[in-house]
């Protein structure tokens, strides 16, 4: 869904195809001549993980929450920080080691904001958007377990 | 109400999604966990471990004791592993 150009247009998407990180940042930055920082954030598909090496991860989705999940994140995020923009693109699907997972870009005049959005987005993401991975290795399959440290992570932007 | 399951409750219960109706004595979301929990050992499987399951109501997180009373679709879901 992308909502029509205003201060912070926000673009969220989930998708199985690959995304381009340059097109994207070019569709955010299109005509624009506020922004002054554009942060970028690639997940990716690794292979070595704690215990054996990862042969594919498998990507799964609550299809209608997980658009309003990340919505409402992007909402609170441009309610915190001065942004001028926020694209996040989620794919779906099984994926390979060295293959693009998530996208997330902030746009802002300067850099803090940019930063500190982008890291509470994918935070947020980890955490709170419903997906869920699935794991091959040599070893077998199996559903990835979430971790502590996402839980903590997410936990330190919670206003006190 | 319809009822979806996600990842591996999904594949312990054994399907995508459901319509339900269940008692009116059933009115929060771990008494209706309870209550699926009843329907079958592949239900009991799915929710052996009830605090770990994570549900929605609508598409927004809710939390165990949250009232199902006017629910279009709950979903029932292991913690969340994305981004």
């Amino acid at each position: 869904m992308t909502t029509p150009v205003t201060s912070c247009p926000v673009t969220i998407r989930i998708q199985e195809d690959d995304f381009d990180i340059a097109r994207e940042i070019a569709v955010l930055t299109k005509s624009r001549t506020d922004i002054g920082a554009v942060v970028s954030f690639s997940g990716i598909c690794r292979a070595d993980d704690d215990s054996a090496k990862i042969a594919a991860l498998t990507l799964e989705h609550y299809p209608g929450m997980a658009e309003e999940e990340i919505r409402r994140h992007a909402d609170e995020a441009i309610s915190r920080w001065p942004l001028n923009g926020v694209t996040v693109i989620h794919r779906v699907g099984r994926f390979m080691p060295g293959q693009n997972i998530v996208l997330v870009l902030t746009a802002s005049q300067h850099r803090e904001a940019a930063f500190q959005a982008a890291e509470f987005l994918m935070d947020y993401l980890k955490t709170s958007a419903p997906f869920w991975k699935k794991e091959e290795s040599a070893t077998g399959t199996g559903w990835v377990e979430a971790q502590a440290r996402d839980d903590e992570a997410a936990a330190r932007w919670t206003k006190s | 109400m319809k009822v979806k399951y996600f990842a591996w409750v999904r594949e312990r219960v054994g399907k995508a999604e459901e319509t339900i109706e269940p008692p009116a004595t059933v009115r929060t979301v771990e008494e209706l966990i309870a209550w699926l929990s009843g329907r079958s050992e592949a239900y009991a499987y799915a929710f052996e471990k009830p605090k770990v399951i994570r549900a929605a109501i609508d598409h927004a997180h809710v939390k165990p004791d949250a009232a199902i009373a006017g629910a279009r679709e709950i979903a029932f879901f292991p913690p969340m592993t994305g981004g």
